[in-house]
Protein backbone atom coordinates (compact mmCIF):
# COMPACT_ATOMS: atom_id res chain seq x y z
CA UNK A 1 0.00 0.00 0.00
CA UNK A 2 1.46 3.38 -0.92
CA UNK A 3 2.18 5.16 2.34
CA UNK A 4 1.78 8.63 0.90
CA UNK A 5 -1.93 8.39 0.21
CA UNK A 6 -4.37 9.24 3.00
CA UNK A 7 -6.52 6.48 4.41
CA UNK A 8 -10.04 6.33 3.01
CA UNK A 9 -11.36 3.43 5.03
CA UNK A 10 -10.07 2.21 8.36
CA UNK A 11 -11.59 -0.84 9.99
CA UNK A 12 -10.28 -2.05 13.30
CA UNK A 13 -11.29 -5.11 15.31
CA UNK A 14 -14.71 -5.25 13.74
CA UNK A 15 -17.05 -7.83 15.25
CA UNK A 16 -20.66 -8.48 14.31
CA UNK A 17 -22.80 -11.19 15.81
CA UNK A 18 -26.42 -11.97 15.08
CA UNK A 19 -28.32 -13.89 17.73
CA UNK A 20 -25.22 -15.64 19.01
CA UNK A 21 -23.72 -16.38 15.60
CA UNK A 22 -20.54 -14.47 14.89
CA UNK A 23 -20.71 -13.29 11.28
CA UNK A 24 -17.66 -11.05 11.36
CA UNK A 25 -14.93 -11.90 13.81
CA UNK A 26 -12.27 -9.30 14.57
CA UNK A 27 -11.55 -7.93 11.11
CA UNK A 28 -9.08 -5.08 10.68
CA UNK A 29 -7.88 -3.48 7.49
CA UNK A 30 -7.23 -0.10 5.94
CA UNK A 31 -7.75 1.10 2.41
CA UNK A 32 -5.87 4.03 0.92
CA UNK A 33 -7.60 6.66 -1.15
CA UNK A 34 -8.04 5.66 -4.76
CA UNK A 35 -7.32 2.01 -4.11
CA UNK A 36 -9.46 -0.82 -5.47
CA UNK A 37 -9.94 -3.64 -3.02
CA UNK A 38 -11.49 -7.02 -3.66
CA UNK A 39 -13.24 -9.02 -0.97
CA UNK A 40 -13.17 -12.73 -1.61
CA UNK A 41 -14.71 -15.47 0.39
CA UNK A 42 -17.10 -18.38 0.29
CA UNK A 43 -20.82 -17.82 0.86
CA UNK A 44 -21.61 -16.81 4.40
CA UNK A 45 -18.03 -15.70 5.07
CA UNK A 46 -19.12 -12.26 6.24
CA UNK A 47 -18.44 -10.21 3.09
CA UNK A 48 -21.90 -8.70 2.80
CA UNK A 49 -22.12 -8.08 6.53
CA UNK A 50 -18.79 -6.24 6.46
CA UNK A 51 -19.97 -4.12 3.55
CA UNK A 52 -23.26 -3.31 5.26
CA UNK A 53 -21.43 -2.18 8.37
CA UNK A 54 -19.15 0.03 6.24
CA UNK A 55 -22.18 1.77 4.74
CA UNK A 56 -23.72 2.39 8.15
CA UNK A 57 -26.74 0.24 7.34
CA UNK A 58 -25.93 -2.29 10.06
CA UNK A 59 -24.43 -1.39 13.43
CA UNK A 60 -21.36 -3.35 14.48
CA UNK A 61 -21.29 -5.34 17.70
CA UNK A 62 -17.84 -4.00 18.53
CA UNK A 63 -14.84 -2.49 16.84
CA UNK A 64 -14.63 0.72 14.88
CA UNK A 65 -15.00 1.78 11.28
CA UNK A 66 -14.17 5.16 9.84
CA UNK A 67 -14.58 6.39 6.30
CA UNK A 68 -12.74 9.50 5.11
CA UNK A 69 -11.97 10.18 8.77
CA UNK A 70 -15.60 10.06 9.92
CA UNK A 71 -16.56 7.33 12.37
CA UNK A 72 -19.55 5.37 11.10
CA UNK A 73 -21.28 5.04 14.46
CA UNK A 74 -21.35 8.68 15.46
CA UNK A 75 -21.63 10.41 12.08
CA UNK A 76 -23.68 8.09 9.87
CA UNK A 77 -24.96 11.03 7.81
CA UNK A 78 -21.46 12.05 6.76
CA UNK A 79 -20.71 8.45 5.82
CA UNK A 80 -23.86 8.12 3.74
CA UNK A 81 -22.91 11.26 1.79
CA UNK A 82 -19.53 9.74 0.98
CA UNK A 83 -20.43 6.18 0.09
CA UNK A 84 -22.04 4.86 -3.06
CA UNK A 85 -23.41 1.44 -2.26
CA UNK A 86 -24.75 -1.32 -4.42
CA UNK A 87 -26.14 -4.12 -2.25
CA UNK A 88 -26.11 -7.84 -2.95
CA UNK A 89 -28.71 -8.87 -5.56
CA UNK A 90 -28.97 -5.21 -6.58
CA UNK A 91 -32.49 -4.35 -5.44
CA UNK A 92 -34.27 -1.90 -7.76
CA UNK A 93 -37.85 -0.65 -7.83
CA UNK A 94 -39.85 -2.50 -10.46
CA UNK A 95 -42.13 0.20 -11.77
CA UNK A 96 -39.85 3.15 -12.54
CA UNK A 97 -38.05 4.24 -15.65
CA UNK A 98 -34.25 4.19 -15.58
CA UNK A 99 -33.84 7.96 -15.89
CA UNK A 100 -36.59 8.61 -13.33
CA UNK A 101 -34.91 6.27 -10.89
CA UNK A 102 -31.54 7.94 -11.33
CA UNK A 103 -33.12 11.37 -10.90
CA UNK A 104 -34.83 10.33 -7.69
CA UNK A 105 -31.66 8.76 -6.31
CA UNK A 106 -29.65 11.82 -7.29
CA UNK A 107 -32.04 14.07 -5.38
CA UNK A 108 -31.81 11.80 -2.33
CA UNK A 109 -28.03 11.89 -2.55
CA UNK A 110 -28.13 15.66 -2.55
CA UNK A 111 -26.79 16.22 -6.04
CA UNK A 112 -27.76 19.81 -6.94
CA UNK A 113 -30.70 19.95 -9.34
CA UNK A 114 -28.76 21.86 -11.99
CA UNK A 115 -25.92 19.34 -12.03
CA UNK A 116 -28.12 16.27 -11.90
CA UNK A 117 -29.30 16.23 -15.53
CA UNK A 118 -25.83 16.33 -17.10
CA UNK A 119 -24.51 13.89 -14.49
CA UNK A 120 -27.26 11.37 -15.30
CA UNK A 121 -26.38 11.63 -19.00
CA UNK A 122 -22.76 11.04 -18.07
CA UNK A 123 -23.36 7.88 -16.01
CA UNK A 124 -25.79 6.54 -18.62
CA UNK A 125 -23.05 6.97 -21.19
CA UNK A 126 -20.43 5.39 -18.89
CA UNK A 127 -22.57 2.35 -18.21
CA UNK A 128 -23.79 2.07 -21.79
CA UNK A 129 -27.41 2.58 -20.76
CA UNK A 130 -28.39 5.39 -23.14
CA UNK A 131 -30.60 3.18 -25.28
CA UNK A 132 -32.74 2.04 -22.37
CA UNK A 133 -33.00 5.24 -20.36
CA UNK A 134 -36.77 5.40 -20.84
CA UNK A 135 -37.44 1.71 -20.22
CA UNK A 136 -39.14 0.43 -17.09
CA UNK A 137 -36.65 -1.21 -14.73
CA UNK A 138 -38.87 -4.23 -13.99
CA UNK A 139 -38.71 -5.24 -17.67
CA UNK A 140 -34.93 -5.01 -18.06
CA UNK A 141 -32.67 -8.02 -18.39
CA UNK A 142 -30.33 -8.93 -15.57
CA UNK A 143 -27.30 -7.36 -17.24
CA UNK A 144 -29.03 -4.02 -17.70
CA UNK A 145 -30.37 -4.05 -14.16
CA UNK A 146 -26.89 -4.71 -12.86
CA UNK A 147 -25.55 -1.73 -14.80
CA UNK A 148 -28.37 0.48 -13.54
CA UNK A 149 -27.22 -0.47 -10.03
CA UNK A 150 -23.64 0.46 -10.85
CA UNK A 151 -24.72 3.73 -12.47
CA UNK A 152 -26.67 4.54 -9.32
CA UNK A 153 -23.68 3.78 -7.07
CA UNK A 154 -21.37 6.17 -8.94
CA UNK A 155 -24.07 8.78 -9.58
CA UNK A 156 -23.20 11.23 -6.83
CA UNK A 157 -19.45 10.83 -7.41
CA UNK A 158 -18.81 9.60 -3.87
CA UNK A 159 -15.21 9.21 -2.72
CA UNK A 160 -15.92 5.62 -1.64
CA UNK A 161 -17.83 3.02 -3.64
CA UNK A 162 -18.90 -0.30 -2.18
CA UNK A 163 -20.31 -2.90 -4.53
CA UNK A 164 -21.46 -6.34 -3.48
CA UNK A 165 -20.97 -8.73 -6.40
CA UNK A 166 -21.25 -6.16 -9.19
CA UNK A 167 -20.47 -8.55 -12.05
CA UNK A 168 -22.85 -11.36 -11.12
CA UNK A 169 -25.12 -12.36 -14.00
CA UNK A 170 -23.30 -10.38 -16.67
CA UNK A 171 -22.15 -11.73 -20.01
CA UNK A 172 -18.43 -11.49 -20.95
CA UNK A 173 -18.96 -8.32 -22.97
CA UNK A 174 -20.72 -6.59 -20.09
CA UNK A 175 -18.12 -7.84 -17.62
CA UNK A 176 -15.52 -6.13 -19.78
CA UNK A 177 -17.50 -2.88 -19.65
CA UNK A 178 -17.84 -3.10 -15.87
CA UNK A 179 -14.16 -3.91 -15.51
CA UNK A 180 -13.19 -0.89 -17.58
CA UNK A 181 -15.63 1.20 -15.62
CA UNK A 182 -14.14 0.17 -12.29
CA UNK A 183 -10.63 0.62 -13.66
CA UNK A 184 -11.57 4.14 -14.78
CA UNK A 185 -12.44 4.97 -11.17
CA UNK A 186 -8.93 4.02 -10.02
CA UNK A 187 -7.16 6.90 -8.37
CA UNK A 188 -10.32 9.02 -8.15
CA UNK A 189 -12.52 6.85 -6.00
CA UNK A 190 -11.86 4.17 -3.44
CA UNK A 191 -13.64 1.02 -4.48
CA UNK A 192 -14.45 -2.13 -2.54
CA UNK A 193 -15.96 -4.96 -4.52
CA UNK A 194 -16.79 -8.49 -3.60
CA UNK A 195 -16.97 -11.25 -6.11
CA UNK A 196 -16.88 -14.95 -6.67
CA UNK A 197 -15.36 -14.49 -10.09
CA UNK A 198 -11.70 -14.60 -9.20
CA UNK A 199 -10.15 -13.49 -12.50
CA UNK A 200 -12.36 -10.40 -12.20
CA UNK A 201 -10.88 -9.49 -8.86
CA UNK A 202 -7.41 -10.29 -10.11
CA UNK A 203 -7.68 -7.98 -13.08
CA UNK A 204 -9.35 -5.04 -11.38
CA UNK A 205 -8.13 -5.01 -7.82
CA UNK A 206 -4.95 -3.59 -6.36
CA UNK A 207 -5.29 -5.70 -3.26
CA UNK A 208 -7.36 -8.66 -2.20
CA UNK A 209 -8.77 -9.59 1.18
CA UNK A 210 -9.78 -13.21 1.54
CA UNK A 211 -12.36 -13.73 4.24
CA UNK A 212 -13.51 -17.01 5.67
CA UNK A 213 -15.58 -17.71 8.77
CA UNK A 214 -15.71 -13.99 9.52
CA UNK A 215 -11.94 -13.66 9.65
CA UNK A 216 -9.40 -12.30 7.22
CA UNK A 217 -7.33 -15.29 6.21
CA UNK A 218 -5.12 -13.56 3.68
CA UNK A 219 -4.53 -10.08 2.34
CA UNK A 220 -2.25 -8.44 -0.16
CA UNK A 221 -1.71 -7.91 -3.86
CA UNK A 222 -2.74 -10.92 -5.97
CA UNK A 223 0.90 -11.68 -6.87
CA UNK A 224 2.06 -11.54 -3.26
CA UNK A 225 -0.81 -13.72 -2.18
CA UNK A 226 0.19 -16.38 -4.64
CA UNK A 227 3.65 -16.50 -3.20
CA UNK A 228 2.50 -16.29 0.39
CA UNK A 229 -0.26 -18.86 0.28
CA UNK A 230 1.13 -21.35 -2.18
CA UNK A 231 4.75 -20.68 -1.21
CA UNK A 232 6.24 -21.89 -4.49
CA UNK A 233 6.19 -21.47 -8.20
CA UNK A 234 6.03 -24.34 -10.65
CA UNK A 235 7.49 -25.04 -14.09
CA UNK A 236 6.20 -27.47 -16.64
CA UNK A 237 8.73 -29.16 -18.83
CA UNK A 238 8.29 -31.44 -21.81
CA UNK A 239 11.49 -33.28 -22.61
CA UNK A 240 12.83 -36.44 -24.17
CA UNK A 241 15.92 -38.24 -23.00
CA UNK A 242 17.49 -39.90 -20.01
CA UNK A 243 15.74 -39.29 -16.67
CA UNK A 244 19.01 -39.62 -14.75
CA UNK A 245 20.53 -36.78 -16.72
CA UNK A 246 17.56 -34.59 -15.84
CA UNK A 247 18.08 -35.34 -12.15
CA UNK A 248 21.69 -34.29 -12.54
CA UNK A 249 20.63 -31.00 -14.09
CA UNK A 250 18.16 -30.37 -11.28
CA UNK A 251 20.80 -31.15 -8.68
CA UNK A 252 22.81 -28.32 -10.19
CA UNK A 253 20.10 -25.89 -9.09
CA UNK A 254 20.30 -26.97 -5.48
CA UNK A 255 17.72 -28.60 -3.26
CA UNK A 256 15.19 -25.80 -3.91
CA UNK A 257 14.17 -27.26 -7.28
CA UNK A 258 12.28 -30.51 -7.04
CA UNK A 259 10.61 -32.75 -9.50
CA UNK A 260 7.09 -33.51 -8.32
CA UNK A 261 4.98 -35.02 -11.07
CA UNK A 262 6.43 -37.21 -13.74
CA UNK A 263 4.33 -38.24 -16.72
CA UNK A 264 4.71 -41.26 -18.97
CA UNK A 265 6.55 -40.79 -22.27
CA UNK A 266 4.28 -40.41 -25.30
CA UNK A 267 4.93 -42.15 -28.64
CA UNK A 268 7.60 -39.57 -29.58
CA UNK A 269 9.42 -40.24 -26.31
CA UNK A 270 8.53 -36.89 -24.72
CA UNK A 271 7.34 -36.80 -21.16
CA UNK A 272 5.83 -33.95 -19.14
CA UNK A 273 7.16 -33.20 -15.69
CA UNK A 274 6.35 -30.56 -13.12
CA UNK A 275 9.16 -28.84 -11.28
CA UNK A 276 8.54 -26.93 -8.10
CA UNK A 277 10.76 -24.36 -6.49
CA UNK A 278 10.46 -22.31 -3.34
CA UNK A 279 12.62 -19.55 -4.79
CA UNK A 280 11.01 -16.67 -6.58
CA UNK A 281 13.75 -16.10 -9.19
CA UNK A 282 13.13 -16.67 -12.86
CA UNK A 283 14.70 -20.07 -13.47
CA UNK A 284 13.49 -20.51 -17.04
CA UNK A 285 16.55 -19.40 -18.95
CA UNK A 286 19.32 -21.09 -16.87
CA UNK A 287 17.23 -24.23 -16.74
CA UNK A 288 16.85 -24.28 -20.49
CA UNK A 289 20.57 -23.74 -21.04
CA UNK A 290 21.48 -26.51 -18.60
CA UNK A 291 19.04 -28.93 -20.18
CA UNK A 292 20.38 -28.26 -23.66
CA UNK A 293 23.95 -28.55 -22.42
CA UNK A 294 23.09 -32.07 -21.22
CA UNK A 295 21.69 -32.66 -24.74
CA UNK A 296 18.21 -33.34 -23.49
CA UNK A 297 15.55 -32.60 -26.12
CA UNK A 298 13.15 -29.96 -24.88
CA UNK A 299 9.81 -29.35 -26.54
CA UNK A 300 8.42 -26.82 -24.09
CA UNK A 301 9.15 -25.15 -20.79
CA UNK A 302 6.69 -22.86 -19.11
CA UNK A 303 6.17 -21.28 -15.78
CA UNK A 304 2.78 -22.36 -14.39
CA UNK A 305 0.76 -19.38 -13.19
CA UNK A 306 -1.23 -20.38 -10.15
CA UNK A 307 -4.57 -18.63 -10.48
CA UNK A 308 -6.16 -16.67 -7.72
CA UNK A 309 -8.55 -19.59 -7.58
CA UNK A 310 -5.76 -21.83 -6.31
CA UNK A 311 -4.81 -19.17 -3.81
CA UNK A 312 -8.42 -18.79 -2.72
CA UNK A 313 -8.91 -22.52 -2.26
CA UNK A 314 -5.61 -22.88 -0.41
CA UNK A 315 -6.34 -19.91 1.83
CA UNK A 316 -9.87 -20.96 2.70
CA UNK A 317 -8.77 -24.55 3.27
CA UNK A 318 -6.00 -23.32 5.53
CA UNK A 319 -8.50 -21.34 7.56
CA UNK A 320 -10.84 -24.34 7.81
CA UNK A 321 -7.93 -26.30 9.23
CA UNK A 322 -7.25 -23.65 11.85
CA UNK A 323 -10.94 -23.45 12.68
CA UNK A 324 -11.20 -27.21 13.00
CA UNK A 325 -8.17 -27.40 15.24
CA UNK A 326 -9.74 -25.11 17.79
CA UNK B 1 -36.43 17.31 6.54
CA UNK B 2 -35.45 18.31 3.00
CA UNK B 3 -35.57 14.70 1.85
CA UNK B 4 -39.15 14.50 3.09
CA UNK B 5 -40.31 16.57 0.12
CA UNK B 6 -38.21 14.55 -2.33
CA UNK B 7 -39.74 11.31 -1.07
CA UNK B 8 -43.25 12.78 -0.85
CA UNK B 9 -43.24 14.06 -4.41
CA UNK B 10 -41.65 10.86 -5.65
CA UNK B 11 -44.23 8.70 -3.90
CA UNK B 12 -47.08 10.85 -5.22
CA UNK B 13 -45.74 10.54 -8.74
CA UNK B 14 -45.44 6.78 -8.37
CA UNK B 15 -49.00 6.60 -7.05
CA UNK B 16 -50.26 8.71 -9.93
CA UNK B 17 -48.67 6.52 -12.61
CA UNK B 18 -49.70 3.23 -10.99
CA UNK B 19 -52.80 1.59 -12.52
CA UNK B 20 -53.79 0.22 -9.10
CA UNK B 21 -54.41 3.76 -7.89
CA UNK B 22 -56.95 4.33 -10.64
CA UNK B 23 -58.62 0.98 -10.06
CA UNK B 24 -58.92 1.83 -6.36
CA UNK B 25 -60.24 5.30 -7.22
CA UNK B 26 -62.86 3.92 -9.61
CA UNK B 27 -64.05 1.39 -7.02
CA UNK B 28 -64.17 4.04 -4.36
CA UNK B 29 -66.18 6.48 -6.45
CA UNK B 30 -68.49 3.70 -7.68
CA UNK B 31 -69.26 2.50 -4.16
CA UNK B 32 -69.71 6.01 -2.79
CA UNK B 33 -71.80 6.89 -5.85
CA UNK B 34 -74.13 3.95 -5.27
CA UNK B 35 -74.47 4.90 -1.63
CA UNK B 36 -75.20 8.47 -2.61
CA UNK B 37 -77.86 7.53 -5.18
CA UNK B 38 -79.39 5.21 -2.60
CA UNK B 39 -79.62 8.10 -0.17
CA UNK B 40 -81.17 10.35 -2.81
CA UNK B 41 -83.74 7.65 -3.58
CA UNK B 42 -84.86 7.67 0.04
CA UNK B 43 -85.00 11.48 0.07
CA UNK B 44 -87.07 11.61 -3.11
CA UNK B 45 -89.75 9.39 -1.58
CA UNK B 46 -90.30 11.12 1.74
CA UNK B 47 -88.86 14.14 3.53
CA UNK B 48 -86.16 13.18 6.07
CA UNK B 49 -84.99 14.60 9.37
CA UNK B 50 -81.27 14.91 8.54
CA UNK B 51 -79.51 16.43 5.56
CA UNK B 52 -78.07 13.99 2.99
CA UNK B 53 -74.51 14.90 4.05
CA UNK B 54 -75.02 13.44 7.54
CA UNK B 55 -76.33 10.18 6.11
CA UNK B 56 -73.63 10.05 3.47
CA UNK B 57 -70.72 10.40 5.89
CA UNK B 58 -72.27 7.71 8.09
CA UNK B 59 -70.96 5.22 5.54
CA UNK B 60 -67.33 6.27 6.04
CA UNK B 61 -66.24 2.89 7.51
CA UNK B 62 -67.03 1.18 4.20
CA UNK B 63 -64.66 3.48 2.38
CA UNK B 64 -62.05 3.50 5.15
CA UNK B 65 -61.92 -0.28 5.51
CA UNK B 66 -61.43 -0.78 1.77
CA UNK B 67 -59.40 2.26 0.74
CA UNK B 68 -56.90 2.60 3.55
CA UNK B 69 -55.44 -0.92 3.23
CA UNK B 70 -55.32 -0.53 -0.56
CA UNK B 71 -53.52 2.78 -0.38
CA UNK B 72 -51.02 1.91 2.33
CA UNK B 73 -50.28 -1.82 2.16
CA UNK B 74 -47.62 -1.41 -0.49
CA UNK B 75 -45.67 1.50 0.86
CA UNK B 76 -43.15 -0.09 3.25
CA UNK B 77 -43.83 -3.80 2.70
CA UNK B 78 -42.83 -3.53 -0.96
CA UNK B 79 -39.58 -1.73 -0.12
CA UNK B 80 -38.65 -4.48 2.30
CA UNK B 81 -39.64 -7.29 -0.07
CA UNK B 82 -37.57 -5.89 -2.94
CA UNK B 83 -34.74 -4.91 -0.60
CA UNK B 84 -34.80 -1.34 -1.87
CA UNK B 85 -35.14 -0.18 1.73
CA UNK B 86 -31.41 -0.93 2.00
CA UNK B 87 -30.46 1.37 -0.87
CA UNK B 88 -32.89 3.97 0.45
CA UNK B 89 -31.44 3.98 3.96
CA UNK B 90 -27.83 4.10 2.78
CA UNK B 91 -28.44 7.54 1.27
CA UNK B 92 -28.43 10.55 3.59
CA UNK B 93 -32.10 9.93 4.44
CA UNK B 94 -33.42 9.12 7.89
CA UNK B 95 -35.98 6.40 8.56
CA UNK B 96 -38.35 9.09 9.82
CA UNK B 97 -38.16 10.93 6.49
CA UNK B 98 -38.90 7.73 4.56
CA UNK B 99 -41.89 6.82 6.75
CA UNK B 100 -43.27 10.36 6.79
CA UNK B 101 -42.82 10.81 3.04
CA UNK B 102 -44.73 7.64 2.29
CA UNK B 103 -47.34 8.45 4.90
CA UNK B 104 -47.80 11.94 3.46
CA UNK B 105 -48.26 10.64 -0.08
CA UNK B 106 -50.88 8.09 0.97
CA UNK B 107 -52.69 10.72 3.03
CA UNK B 108 -52.75 13.25 0.21
CA UNK B 109 -54.25 10.65 -2.12
CA UNK B 110 -56.79 9.56 0.50
CA UNK B 111 -57.95 13.13 1.04
CA UNK B 112 -58.00 13.78 -2.71
CA UNK B 113 -60.24 10.77 -3.28
CA UNK B 114 -62.64 11.93 -0.59
CA UNK B 115 -62.54 15.47 -1.94
CA UNK B 116 -63.70 14.14 -5.30
CA UNK B 117 -66.97 13.05 -3.65
CA UNK B 118 -67.71 16.76 -3.26
CA UNK B 119 -68.74 16.44 -6.90
CA UNK B 120 -71.81 14.44 -5.79
CA UNK B 121 -73.00 17.35 -3.67
CA UNK B 122 -72.21 19.81 -6.45
CA UNK B 123 -74.41 17.78 -8.83
CA UNK B 124 -77.13 17.63 -6.20
CA UNK B 125 -76.99 21.41 -5.64
CA UNK B 126 -77.16 22.11 -9.34
CA UNK B 127 -80.00 19.81 -10.28
CA UNK B 128 -82.10 19.25 -7.14
CA UNK B 129 -83.42 22.80 -7.06
CA UNK B 130 -84.02 22.43 -3.35
CA UNK B 131 -81.49 24.40 -1.31
CA UNK B 132 -82.60 22.68 1.89
CA UNK B 133 -80.89 19.50 0.69
CA UNK B 134 -77.50 21.17 0.87
CA UNK B 135 -76.66 21.96 4.45
CA UNK B 136 -73.14 23.37 4.57
CA UNK B 137 -72.63 22.76 8.28
CA UNK B 138 -72.72 18.96 8.28
CA UNK B 139 -71.02 18.91 4.89
CA UNK B 140 -67.96 20.83 6.10
CA UNK B 141 -68.04 19.00 9.43
CA UNK B 142 -68.12 15.69 7.60
CA UNK B 143 -65.12 16.54 5.45
CA UNK B 144 -63.17 17.85 8.44
CA UNK B 145 -63.91 14.57 10.22
CA UNK B 146 -62.67 12.61 7.19
CA UNK B 147 -59.49 14.68 7.01
CA UNK B 148 -58.74 14.40 10.74
CA UNK B 149 -59.63 10.74 11.18
CA UNK B 150 -57.79 9.95 7.93
CA UNK B 151 -54.55 11.04 9.60
CA UNK B 152 -54.91 8.24 12.11
CA UNK B 153 -56.30 5.61 9.73
CA UNK B 154 -53.53 6.09 7.19
CA UNK B 155 -50.93 5.99 9.98
CA UNK B 156 -52.37 2.62 11.04
CA UNK B 157 -52.04 1.45 7.44
CA UNK B 158 -48.39 2.55 7.34
CA UNK B 159 -47.74 0.77 10.64
CA UNK B 160 -49.28 -2.44 9.27
CA UNK B 161 -47.14 -2.11 6.16
CA UNK B 162 -43.99 -1.72 8.25
CA UNK B 163 -44.69 -4.94 10.12
CA UNK B 164 -44.69 -7.35 7.19
CA UNK B 165 -42.75 -7.74 3.99
CA UNK B 166 -45.76 -9.28 2.30
CA UNK B 167 -48.22 -6.66 1.12
CA UNK B 168 -51.30 -8.87 1.37
CA UNK B 169 -50.47 -9.65 4.98
CA UNK B 170 -49.99 -5.92 5.56
CA UNK B 171 -53.34 -5.20 3.93
CA UNK B 172 -55.23 -7.77 6.00
CA UNK B 173 -53.47 -6.61 9.18
CA UNK B 174 -54.46 -3.02 8.41
CA UNK B 175 -58.06 -4.08 7.76
CA UNK B 176 -58.16 -5.99 11.05
CA UNK B 177 -56.74 -3.08 13.05
CA UNK B 178 -59.13 -0.57 11.49
CA UNK B 179 -62.08 -2.91 11.96
CA UNK B 180 -61.10 -3.41 15.59
CA UNK B 181 -60.79 0.32 16.10
CA UNK B 182 -64.03 1.37 14.43
CA UNK B 183 -66.40 -1.54 15.00
CA UNK B 184 -64.72 -2.87 18.15
CA UNK B 185 -64.97 0.43 19.97
CA UNK B 186 -68.60 0.74 18.85
CA UNK B 187 -69.40 -2.73 20.17
CA UNK B 188 -67.58 -2.20 23.46
CA UNK B 189 -69.31 1.15 23.90
CA UNK B 190 -72.69 -0.56 23.95
CA UNK B 191 -71.56 -3.55 26.05
CA UNK B 192 -73.40 -3.84 29.37
CA UNK B 193 -70.63 -5.62 31.27
CA UNK B 194 -68.37 -2.60 30.99
CA UNK B 195 -70.77 -0.55 33.12
CA UNK B 196 -69.51 -2.05 36.42
CA UNK B 197 -67.72 0.32 38.76
CA UNK B 198 -64.51 -1.75 38.75
CA UNK B 199 -64.18 -1.35 35.02
CA UNK B 200 -64.84 2.37 35.09
CA UNK B 201 -61.38 3.45 33.75
CA UNK B 202 -61.73 0.98 30.89
CA UNK B 203 -65.19 2.27 30.13
CA UNK B 204 -63.87 5.83 30.08
CA UNK B 205 -61.14 4.82 27.62
CA UNK B 206 -63.65 3.06 25.35
CA UNK B 207 -65.96 6.07 25.43
CA UNK B 208 -63.04 8.28 24.48
CA UNK B 209 -62.32 6.12 21.40
CA UNK B 210 -65.89 6.07 20.03
CA UNK B 211 -65.22 6.90 16.41
CA UNK B 212 -68.93 6.87 15.50
CA UNK B 213 -69.55 9.34 18.29
CA UNK B 214 -66.74 11.54 16.93
CA UNK B 215 -68.34 11.46 13.51
CA UNK B 216 -71.69 12.54 14.91
CA UNK B 217 -70.12 15.39 16.85
CA UNK B 218 -68.19 16.65 13.83
CA UNK B 219 -71.23 16.63 11.56
CA UNK B 220 -73.20 18.48 14.23
CA UNK B 221 -70.46 21.10 14.18
CA UNK B 222 -68.88 20.17 17.51
CA UNK B 223 -65.10 19.97 17.15
CA UNK B 224 -63.83 18.77 20.49
CA UNK B 225 -60.15 19.28 21.28
CA UNK B 226 -60.09 15.92 23.08
CA UNK B 227 -61.18 14.20 19.90
CA UNK B 228 -58.59 16.04 17.84
CA UNK B 229 -56.01 15.01 20.42
CA UNK B 230 -57.17 11.39 20.11
CA UNK B 231 -56.48 11.39 16.38
CA UNK B 232 -53.27 13.39 16.53
CA UNK B 233 -51.74 11.35 19.34
CA UNK B 234 -52.84 8.12 17.66
CA UNK B 235 -51.19 9.27 14.42
CA UNK B 236 -47.94 10.21 16.12
CA UNK B 237 -47.85 6.95 18.05
CA UNK B 238 -48.54 4.80 14.98
CA UNK B 239 -45.85 6.62 12.97
CA UNK B 240 -43.30 6.31 15.77
CA UNK B 241 -43.99 2.59 15.96
CA UNK B 242 -43.59 2.33 12.18
CA UNK B 243 -40.19 4.02 12.36
CA UNK B 244 -39.14 1.78 15.25
CA UNK B 245 -40.38 -1.29 13.39
CA UNK B 246 -38.28 -0.44 10.33
CA UNK B 247 -35.22 0.25 12.45
CA UNK B 248 -35.66 -2.89 14.53
CA UNK B 249 -35.87 -5.05 11.41
CA UNK B 250 -32.75 -3.35 10.08
CA UNK B 251 -30.86 -4.51 13.17
CA UNK B 252 -31.78 -8.09 12.46
CA UNK B 253 -30.23 -7.73 9.03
Amino acid sequence: MPETLPTAIAVSHLVKSYAGVVAVNDISFTVAQGEIIGLLGPNGAGKSTTMRILTGYLPATSGSVSICGFPVTTQPDEIKRRVGYMPENNPLPEDMRVSEYLYFRGRLKEVPRAKLGPRIDEVLELCDLKRIRHKIIGRLSKGFRQRVGIAEAILAEPPVIIMDEPTIGLDPHQILIVRDLIASLRGRMTVIISSHILPEIEVTCDRVLIINQGRIVAKGAPADLRREILGHSAYQLEYAGDGARLSAVLAGFGPALKLTVEGKPDHDGFRTVTLVTASDDQLGEPLLRALLAESLRVRSLSRAQPTLEDVFLAATRRSWDTVDKK
Amino acid sequence: MKHFWTILSHELRMLLVAPSTYIAAVFFLAIMGFIFTGILDVYSQAPQENSPAIVFFKYFPTAVLVMVPLLTMRCLAEERRLGTIETLLTTPVTTAEVVLGKYGAAYVLYVALWASTAGFFEILRKFAGDPSLIDYGPLIGGYVFIAVSGLFFIAIGVLASSLSRNQSVAGILCFAMLFGLIAGSYYLGSAEWLNRDVLHPLKAAVDYAQIYQHYEDFTRGVVDARQLLFYFSGTVLALIFSILSIEAKQLQG
